[in-house]
């Protein structure tokens, strides 16, 4: 298909996508240009609402309602595609052009058999045989890697892992022999053990057949790892681009380098993260004296010595099927003899993949779940011996908990400032309904919102400002304790990092105690003391968060350090790293 | 994806803005149903000052004037009677009015009964589960199994029979209350339940645990104002089927007497006349009737179609 003059397999030209509304016209994408060649695959990155995957869709003319290419045109192998009729449209998808879809779970059609929705997908886009078609499934199966697939040809989607679906849905986008493969978030659905194979296997394809990708994506381990070139997206605009390692070592647009310093690293950790006020500005931070105001005036300081927090043994199981008949009975074993200890002032660690039982000691620390047995010890006093919610409300008020989704921790229904004051009134920690209103106003503020903040409701924030209000909430009722279940794993990477970076602050200024969880082991890197790694409710191994990311000593705890995307050619300017 | 915080806006100006009014003005099929709805209302709570006669002042009813047939229709109609009288006399418009406050404050109330009930009941079960909420749930669907008319025929049945049909139609709007409203709570119970069950799920009850508030609190201060969009929907259905049930009963002869007549009973009384030629007795109320409850219904679309679209406030 070589023509005279040089052309790129896909040429994007200034195009510009609008959402028109009652609000007004959003435009989702900005007077972008990019191009994509034969072979080459181009990772499109950017944070949540950058118009990242608004640009597939677009390329493939399946922008959702009301979107509308207002301005520019797509070409591929100089052929304009925007603007074609359904009908025309139909014939480029598929057969020129291939999409992997972010959820393997959802893109596959249930009720048919692979065989069915592959060869029907041949049928459609071109005019062969049952048995050459189904003879090209079987090749393509082979191809990306699924074993026996005369077997598996012949089963439904539901009998296919995640990872394997994925497989699957690969194969079907590349059937057709397309020219151009979109793949919007391929991996972010899978576990990290799967991850790298999926994108191995996209990259590897993409090579042999000479066939162009464009990778949306807002991972940066994902980028570093498989493309060749990356366009970075901020609002709708394209703020640089070029090959993979230029950008990503020598960032040269404030924003690509504010992203990449908020990137929490899996090979150093740092001190904070620094300049991560380019999306959104906190306000700024009014110091406050700790020491001679409420905050810090909190009656429950005592002189314990030994572990805040202790653990012991503690056996968790929940029924999965109940019978009258204690033999019929199955449970899931959540947590098995988990033991540890955290010491006043530290950050300890809990990580481990989805279902291994984190978040379930985490509500057994915090009194949501009574364990079957063992000991949960809080300053020398046994929580699981407490009868009564009465003889436990002195711990409550000392132990508060940040919740992963920021969409549904608070009520959405309650005014900011009454969400935070909330346990103030409950707990009685103040004199009178001024003071209360005093205390918000800081708190608000100290968390970096503003005074005015309370008076509005939570949706009026962003994700990153609620996890604000949640943090300011739980440090309204002056805990010593704050567990945090996976506090950033619903936010963009740079809010991340200044949430990560309020906490680390906190901690400082009150002497919090945190247990910090999550699945994300750079985060845990970043902000963990010590580590503990959880796999299918026991703890696996316990250590110094410095040793266990050098010398992991169990096997899963190895294979799961081992997984970390590496970013050894992210650029490093302007970090500070914490010394040992 | 603007996030143009406009605090000093008052709530006058956020609730014009807001986008409940911004698709009900750009709804006309809302619009119109919401306009007959707030005529029928009007009419019923003013229908004492603006009706031409007093239907339940028996000193004004004058037997000759009986069966007379609107004005439009006939000749022999008189000026007094718009839509002609009834059996006994009575100006059909005036008795229209009268019947449709008996059974809009029937529809309401019992609506209200059911509201209460199906709230506390659908609450305790969803929040605390297991035992309780097994319960209480399959006392809903005993209730349920029984049909609402079943139910409604054999408790007034009993009563007037107890209590004699004088003392009955002195507490008939009452007992039609407490009938409709205990035989349909189960349909708010299981629609409360489902949705605390739903709500509970989300970590902001986690959080209120955590503070250690108590469980009422959490119920009625948490989860409550969050499960009050389903509620809503269904209670305009709920009216409609109330309001509904009621004419239904005082066509049966089981509800509201004659003397104070509801839209049902309105019907039932012309229904004898029909053959007669006398159409005019059921035809009018019927059509306040089916159309009173076609607009709530309408409006009740509106506000799933409304609340329904599951996106992120953000």
């Amino acid at each position: 298909m070589s023509q005279s003059k040089h052309m790129s397999l896909l040429e994007v030209q200034h195009l510009q996508i609008e959402y028109p509304s009652r609000h007004g016209v959003m435009v989702a994408v900005k007077d972008l240009s990019l191009s994509v060649e034969a072979g080459e695959i181009v990772g499109i990155v950017g944070e949540s609402g950058a118009g990242k995957s608004t640009i597939g869709n677009a390329v493939i003319d399946l922008l959702s309602p009301p979107g509308v290419i207002a301005n520019g045109e797509v070409l591929l192998n100089g052929e304009k595609i925007s603007g074609l009729t359904r009908e025309q449209m139909r014939t480029v998808r598929g057969s020129k052009i291939g999409f992997i879809f972010q959820d393997p779970m959802t893109s596959l059609n249930t009720l048919f058999t692979i065989e069915q929705q592959m060869v029907e997908t041949v049928l459609a886009n071109e005019k062969v045989t049952y048995e050459e078609a189904y003879q090209r499934s079987i090749d393509m199966l082979n191809a990306v890697g699924i074993p026996k697939p005369e077997l598996r040809i012949k089963q439904y989607p539901h009998q296919f892992s995640g990872g394997m679906r994925q497989r699957v849905v690969i194969a079907i986008a590349l059937i057709c022999n397309p020219q151009l493969i979109i793949a919007d978030e391929p991996t972010t659905a899978l576990d990290v053990s799967i991850q790298d194979q999926i994108l191995q296997l996209i990259k590897t394809l993409c090579k042999e057949r000479q066939v162009g990708c464009m990778l949306v994506t807002h991972d940066m381990g994902v980028v570093s790892s498989v493309t060749d070139k990356v366009a970075v997206m901020y609002r709708g605009e394209l703020v640089e681009m070029g090959t993979t390692s230029q950008v990503l070592g020598a960032p040269e647009h404030e924003y690509t380098k504010s992203l990449i310093s908020a990137v929490p690293r899996s090979d150093i950790k740092l001190v904070r993260f620094p300049m991560v006020n380019y999306i959104e500005a906190a306000e700024e931070l009014h110091q406050l004296d700790i020491a001679n105001h409420w905050l810090g005036q909190s009656q429950d300081q005592k002189a314990y010595q030994g572990p805040l927090l202790k653990v012991e043994n503690v056996n968790l199981r929940f029924t999965t099927k109940d019978s009258i008949f204690a033999s019929r009975r199955e449970y899931v074993q959540a947590s098995n003899n988990v033991s540890f200890e955290i010491v006043e002032g530290e950050t300890f660690g809990l990580v481990g993949e989805s279902g291994s039982g984190k978040s379930t000691i985490a509500r057994a620390i915090a009194g949501l779940y009574a364990p079957q047995s063992g000991k949960i010890t809080f300053e020398g006093i046994d929580l699981t011996a407490l009868k009564n919610e009465q003889a436990r409300r002195p711990i409550r008020r000392q132990m508060q908990m940040v919740f992963q989704n920021p969409y549904t921790s608070m009520n959405p229904r309650m005014k900011v400032a009454d969400i935070i004051a909330e346990p103030i009134r409950f707990h009685k920690l103040a004199e009178n309904n001024q003071q209360v209103d005093q205390i918000v106003a800081d708190l608000l503020d100290h968390v970096g919102l503003g005074r005015k903040a309370g008076i509005k409701y939570p949706h009026e924030f962003s994700g990153g400002q609620r996890q604000r209000i949640s943090i300011a909430r739980a440090l309204a009722t002056r805990p010593r304790f704050l567990i945090c279940d996976e506090p950033t794993s619903a936010l963009d990477v740079s809010v991340q990092a200044q949430i990560l970076n309020l906490l680390k602050d906190l901690q400082d200024e009150l002497n919090l105690t945190m247990l910090f969880i999550s699945h994300d082991l750079p985060v845990i890197r970043q902000m963990c003391d010590r580590v503990g790694v959880m796999r299918h409710g026991s703890l696996v191994e316990v250590g110094e968060s410095e040793q266990i990311f050098t010398s992991p000593q169990d096997e899963y705890s190895k294979s799961l350090i081992s997984l970390m995307p590496s970013f050894e050619n992210l650029s490093k300017a302007h970090l500070q790293i914490a010394s040992s | 994806m603007t996030t143009a915080v406009t605090a000093s806006l008052s709530r006058w100006q956020k609730i014009k803005q807001s986008d409940f009014v911004y698709y009900f003005l750009r709804d006309k099929v809302a619009m119109l149903s919401f306009a007959v709805f707030l005529t029928c209302v009007i009419v019923a709570l003013a229908s004492p000052w603006i009706a031409p006669h007093d239907p339940y002042a028996l000193e004004s009813i004058d037997i000759m004037d009986s069966e007379l047939p609107p004005v439009l229709f006939s000749d022999e109609g008189d000026e007094r009677f718009f839509l002609g009288t009834d059996n006994q006399g009575r100006d059909i418009l005036s008795t229209i009015m009268y019947g449709m406050r008996v059974s809009l404050t029937i529809g309401i109330l019992a609506v209200g009964l059911q509201l209460f009930l199906g709230i506390v009941i659908g609450l305790c079960a969803g929040y605390f589960g297991g035992k309780i909420d097994s319960l209480l749930m399959r006392i809903a669907d005993v209730q349920l199994s029984f049909s609402t008319m079943m139910v409604a025929i054999i408790v007034s049945a009993i009563f007037q029979g107890a209590m004699g049909s004088e003392m009955y139609s002195q507490y008939a709007i009452l007992m039609l209350v407490l009938i409709i409203g205990i035989a349909e709570w189960p349909q708010y119970a299981r629609t409360i339940r489902a949705s605390v069950l739903a709500e509970k799920k989300k970590e902001y009850v986690e959080a209120s645990l955590i503070m250690g508030l108590k469980a009422p609190r959490i119920m009625f201060r948490h989860i409550l104002p969050n499960c009050l969009s389903p509620i809503l929907v269904i209670s305009t259905v709920q009216i409609a089927n109330a309001i509904m049930s009621e004419a239904a009963l005082s066509f049966l002869g089981l509800g509201m007497p004659v003397t104070q007549p509801s839209l049902g009973s309105l019907i039932s009384i012309g229904f004898e006349y029909i053959f007669s030629g006398s159409w005019w007795i059921t035809v009018f109320p019927g059509i306040v009737l089916v159309s009173l409850i076609l607009v709530i219904n309408l409006l009740g679309d509106w506000l799933r179609d409304f609340f329904n679209p599951k996106v992120y406030k953000d």
